[in-house]
Order: C-alpha cells, then sequence, then structure tokens
C-alpha cells in the first residue's frame, strides 16, 4: 500500500510539473479530491449531477442504467424518473443525446467520452479541473481553465457556482515567464455557496470513480474473503508440509 | 454393514489396480510419475529462492485459463476491441476478475520469472550439466517477452497503440531492409486494424503453444541431470544402500507438500493485487491505456510496462538507434551465453569470492535502477544514469570471464548443510 502512494505520488508529481511547463498558468498542486466511492448518498448525487450537466453533452457510453440504479441503491422507477430524460430502455447506456460528430464542429473537438475518465486522468485531476473555471472574455466559451488552459468546454456549473474571474501575478525568472493564480473574484454569486459548490463537484468525481469501475463498490469487500480463506488453508497446508517432513532430517 | 463397505473399497481398489496395469502396459503412466514425481529426488535444503520454479508454472496456467475465458468476449478488432475489454469488466459475470487475474498475472509472470532467473545466477544453475536447462528458460523467457507484448496491444488502448508503434519502429533501425521488416510486422504502414489480428493470432495461439513446449522441454532436461541446490554441489554423488541420494528427497510428497506452502503465500499476495490495487497506481494497467487507441494523439509520456523498461532505458541512452538496438539485443542474449562466460569451478555464491558477490550486486542494482529509469520521461540526468548503470550491467556478463577465473573460491562441502 505504501509502495503504491509512493507510486502514485511519483506520477502525480511528475504530471503536475509537465503541466506546469505546457501550459502558461503554473498553479500549485492538485488539491486532493477526498472523494468517498462507499458514499452512497454521494454517488446518488453526482449521479444527479452528471445527468443534468455532463450528460448534455459526454456520453457514459459503457455505463447501464440500470447498473446505477443496481449499485446506488435506486428502485427501476426511481431510475426513470430521476436519471433518464430521454426514451430508452433501462438497460440502455448513458449516450448523450448530441452527437460526436456535431460536438466536433461546435466545440472544436468532440467531448469525451466519460466512462473511464477517472481512470485515465484520476479523480484529484478531474475535482481541480472542475473548480478551475473562471471567467475570460477572450474564449469563445468566455470561460477558461486554470489547469488546461483554453480548455473548449463552457464552464457549465455557473449556475451552481457563480462566475469569477482570476487575477494572476507573473513573475519573470531568467525571460521565462511564468504566471501563478494570486486569487479569484466573484463576478456573480451561483445558486450554491462555496462549501455546497465543493462538495457538488465532490460528488460528480464521486461518480466518475464509480462509472470508471463500478465493480470496485464490491471487489475490496470479496478480497478480504478470499484472502481469508487463504489464511486458513495456509495453516493447513503448512501443518501438512510440517507432517510430512517430519522424517527428514 | 462395514463388511459390505470393505468389500466393496476392495472390489475398487482391484478394479482401480487391473485399470492402472492395462494402462501401464500401453502407455508409461507409472513410470512417468514415478520418474517426476515420487522417485524424482530434489535436494532437501532448498531455500526460498526455489519456490519460484513452481510459481512460474502456477502463474501460466492462471494465464492460460483465464485467457481462454477473455477470448469467449473479447473482440480482436480495432472498432471493437476496446468496447469488448469494457463489456468484460462491466457486463460480463466475473468477467472484471478474470480480466485482473490477467493482468495481474502478466506483471507476477515476469515477477516470479526475473526472481527466478535471478535464483540460477546466485547458485549457478546454469552451470554444468545443466546448460540446456539455462538456454531453454531463457527462450522461455524470450517468449515470454513477445508474448507480453503481443497481448499489451489487444486492449487497443492508447499506450497499447503507441507502445506497438515505438516497438515494431524499432526493427526500422536494422539497415536496408529495416522499413520493410517493420511493414510485414505490422501488415501495413502504422499499427492498424490488421496489426491487432495478427498480434491476437501470436498471442492467443502461436506463442503460447511455442511457451508450453519449452516449459515441457525445460522440465525434462531438468529432471534427466537433477535440481541443483544451494551449496552448489551434486547429492546424486552421495547415495544410500538403495541408491537413493543421500541429500534429496523425493519431489512428491515432500516437495509438493511445500510448493503447496509456497504457493498459498504467493496467492495471497497476488489476491491482494488483485481485489485492492488491480491497477498498481499506473504500473500493471496504465493510466493512458484507459482512453481508446488514437492515431492522431500520442499519450503525455510513452513507456513500455514495468518488465521491459530496464531493457527501454539501454535503448533510449544511446544516441544512434541502430546501436541502441544491438545493445538492447544484446542486454537480451547476453545471459544465454553465462554456462561459458563463467570459469568458476564452484556453483553457489555461498563458496565464491568478493568480486563475483559485488558484480552480481551490480548487475541487480542496475536492472532495477534502469527499469525506473525506462518509466520516467527522458532528461540529462536520467540518460547520463542509464549510461552509468548500464556499465555494471554488461560488465556483470563481460568481464565475467576474467574475474571468475582470477578469484579464488572457498572450499566446497561433500555434502549438503
Amino acid at each position: 500500500m505504501m509502495v503504491h502512494r509512493i507510486i502514485a505520488g511519483l506520477l502525480l508529481a511528475a504530471s503536475a510539473a509537465s503541466w506546469g511547463q505546457d501550459h502558461g498558468a503554473a498553479v500549485a498542486e492538485l488539491a486532493p479530491a477526498d472523494n468517498d466511492i462507499g458514499d452512497i448518498a454521494s454517488l446518488q448525487r453526482g449521479a444527479k449531477f452528471f445527468v443534468n450537466y455532463c450528460l448534455g453533452c459526454h456520453s457514459a457510453q459503457y455505463v447501464r442504467y440500470s447498473r446505477l440504479g443496481e449499485d446506488l441503491g435506486l428502485t427501476d422507477a426511481q431510475v426513470v424518473e430521476n436519471l433518464m430524460f430521454g426514451a430508452g430502455q433501462l438497460h440502455d447506456t448513458m449516450v448523450s443525446s448530441m452527437r460526436p460528430e456535431d460536438g466536433a464542429v461546435w466545440f472544436g473537438v468532440a467531448p469525451p467520452d466519460l466512462s473511464l475518465i477517472a481512470r485515465s486522468r484520476g479523480v484529484d485531476y478531474l475535482y481541480n479541473y472542475m473548480r478551475g473555471f473562471y471567467a475570460d472574455p477572450s474564449r469563445p466559451t468566455g470561460s477558461n481553465n486554470l489547469w488546461l488552459e483554453n480548455t473548449a468546454m463552457p464552464d457549465v456549473l455557473w449556475e451552481l457556482g457563480g462566475t469569477r474571474s482570476a487575477v494572476f501575478s507573473e513573475h519573470d525568472e531568467d525571460g521565462i515567464v511564468t504566471r501563478s493564480l494570486e486569487h479569484f473574484e466573484t463576478i456573480r454569486e451561483g445558486a450554491l455557496n462555496e462549501d455546497e459548490y465543493d462538495q457538488a463537484i465532490r460528488d460528480i468525481t464521486n461518480f466518475l470513480e464509480y462509472i470508471g469501475e463500478p465493480i470496485q463498490l464490491e471487489r475490496r469487500a470479496l478480497g478480504v474473503r478470499v484472502i481469508a480463506f487463504l489464511l486458513i488453508f495456509l495453516v493447513i497446508a503448512y501443518m501438512l508440509k510440517r507432517e510430512i517432513w517430519r522424517d527428514v532430517r | 454393514m462395514a463388511a459390505a463397505a470393505s468389500d466393496m473399497v476392495d472390489r475398487l481398489g482391484r478394479s482401480a489396480n487391473s485399470l492402472k496395469r492395462w494402462v501401464d502396459a500401453r502407455f508409461p503412466l507409472s513410470k512417468l510419475i514415478r520418474e517426476h514425481a515420487t522417485e524424482y529426488y530434489a535436494s532437501k535444503n532448498f531455500n526460498f529462492w526455489y519456490g519460484f520454479g513452481v510459481l512460474a508454472t502456477v502463474v501460466q496456467v492462471l494465464q492460460i485459463v483465464t485467457g481462454i475465458a477473455l477470448t469467449m468476449n473479447y473482440k480482436p478488432s480495432a472498432a471493437e476491441a476496446f468496447a469488448s475489454v469494457e463489456y468484460i469488466m462491466r457486463d460480463v459475470e466475473w468477467g472484471w476478475l478474470i480480466r485482473y487475474l490477467h493482468s495481474t498475472g502478466a506483471s507476477a509472470f515476469f515477477i516470479v520469472v526475473y526472481l527466478h532467473i535471478f535464483r540460477g545466477l546466485m547458485y549457478g544453475s546454469y552451470k554444468k550439466p545443466r546448460e540446456l536447462v539455462w538456454i531453454c528458460g531463457m527462450f522461455i523467457y524470450v517468449c515470454l517477452m513477445a508474448e507480453a507484448f503481443f497481448g499489451y496491444l489487444l486492449p487497443w488502448g492508447n499506450m497499447s497503440y503507441w507502445g506497438a508503434q515505438v516497438i515494431v519502429s524499432l526493427f526500422g533501425a536494422v539497415p536496408v531492409v529495416g522499413e520493410a521488416l517493420a511493414e510485414w510486422i505490422r501488415g501495413d504502414y502504422y499499427i492498424s486494424d490488421i496489426t491487432l489480428n495478427r498480434f491476437f493470432a501470436f498471442h492467443v495461439i502461436a506463442v503460447p503453444l511455442m511457451l508450453v513446449f519449452l516449459v515441457v522441454v525445460h522440465i525434462m532436461a531438468l529432471h534427466e541431470v537433477g535440481s541443483g541446490n544451494p551449496d552448489g554441489i551434486e547429492i546424486k554423488d552421495y547415495r544410500d544402500d538403495s541408491g537413493k541420494p543421500i541429500d534429496g528427497v523425493a519431489f512428491h510428497p515432500y516437495h509438493t507438500s511445500k510448493d503447496l506452502v509456497i504457493i498459498t503465500v504467493f496467492l495471497i499476495v497476488f489476491a491482494f493485487v488483485v481485489f485492492f490495487v488491480p491497477d498498481m497506481g499506473g504500473l500493471f494497467l496504465e493510466h493512458a491505456n484507459f482512453e481508446p487507441a488514437n492515431v492522431l494523439q500520442t499519450p503525455e509520456h510513452i513507456a513500455p510496462v514495468w518488465y521491459f523498461t530496464p531493457f527501454y532505458a539501454i535503448l533510449r541512452a544511446v544516441p544512434y538507434k541502430l546501436l541502441g538496438v544491438i545493445l538492447m539485443g544484446l542486454a537480451v542474449l547476453l545471459p544465454f551465453f553465462l554456462p561459458w562466460l563463467d570459469r568458476s569451478p564452484v556453483k553457489s555464491i555461498r563458496y565464491r569470492g568478493w568480486i563475483f558477490k559485488l558484480a552480481l550486486a551490480g548487475f541487480a542494482v542496475s536492472f532495477l535502477v534502469l527499469g525506473y529509469l525506462g518509466l520516467q520521461p527522458v532528461s540529462d540526468t536520467y540518460t547520463l544514469l542509464c549510461r552509468l548503470f548500464a556499465i555494471p550491467y554488461f560488465g556483470f556478463f563481460l568481464l565475467m570471464p576474467l574475474y571468475t577465473s582470477w578469484e579464488k573460491p572457498g572450499p566446497v562441502p561433500d555434502r549438503v548443510r
């Protein structure tokens, strides 16, 4: 586990460093998402946010509504009523009604499928990315992002989080100019206060981690039982070995 | 009642015996069991380093069984491969477990094989009369690399795609025929559906067939000359009145019962990875491979899976592509020649001098450091470190004839300790 953490840390440090190099806006390290995959209420809220704010453009083409219901403790009726807006069957996967070809034309790039985004980008990146939007009139979408400069994605959560502008300071080190974020300035308040908005983003992040690998809700519990069985078997195997080797000097 | 039951058992026993006689008259079943199990004697003082051979066999069986299950739902086509893997992960009953067993098994295969090879280096398992056991084992290792390389393309993730692109392009470094050779391997001008199809054929049938054959030969050669031991002496030299080696115990039931303990310990560690950290923080399943193959977008940083990175580090450390490819090939080929590079009269590290110990330690450390460096993005410091650590790697082999003849080995005991 320790080794795992160290490796993850190294990867994270390496990726954060390369982002800093690639983009002008050098930002501090990724804040930890601190989401809890076992928090079913959070996953339910995340699902609700996802279908309301993400699914318009992004698909999660490998995720079935029926599986969501099963894993998040929702009845079929609840799934249909709260998560499925279009026509469709319970066993369908979450496909956006916006065609990727249209997205490519409208935004310059087709909005990526989000089924596995948490596995390819990591939850911390997603959490920070979603929190990283700021107003930028020079952009066609009117907004920019701290973590992915000139992102094609608009600030779709403005209703909840409000709009803010970013104040940067510039540093000149041997002719290399880097920008770093000083602070945000609120332009317009959103429907949620800062803590509520933060939690909403954490819920979406949590949901994205869950759909990245739905079985993770169960596999750890199964792992405990498998290892417990193997430990008991180890005792038996060791006793057998000792019995058989008794006559070997 | 009891009499009837014992009569029944008696009759069953007699039938079983006559069936055995019937088979033995037509196929050497009992003979095989005697020669390879109940009367195959191996040293009684095996330490834990001697457990990795049986573990490699266990992992091989696991890979074959899980691999067969995966092919039942996997689709080897560029349009469907990525989605079919996610279908296995989400919709196929227990598909996620089968896939994680297989993907973790690939890394586990290399871990146990690397430790198995290191055991061979420490205790001189390659030395006379086990040269063929060793060479056959090296062929298994090369096949295993091919098997892993072909298999890594199959999920059709973006790292699969670009990893294969980079590795196949290495063949392009061969003078004159290089480009044609790379094209011949791909079956196309770039990695495509055609490449995926043929890699699937190699991964699921051609190479596994070769591996199974080589493993059988490896074990047959081993059982012909007999297993070594940590003292590097021949237990066959000291026999009791019945002709059985005094320091040996029968493979079955002695070593099999010990192996059962070793296998169980291995499975506990293995299950921990499968159920708790199946992607090993991006080492066993790389983050970039959760994005489908994209011809237009390379991953931020292309690196092969961890088990190839020592060789990849050597390749990258050389400024000329062809020379890099040659040195990388040499790094894989040199161990084949160990039986003749090593001039020492003793096998085991226990009775060798300090130069060998130092050279072996240098080799092991450089292998690990190169493996780490191969995972990192290129930088001047890392390239310098790669070159630095390539020295003990190659030195271990190339200087071996010198240092193994210079040094005076310690006295070797007659019997195992």
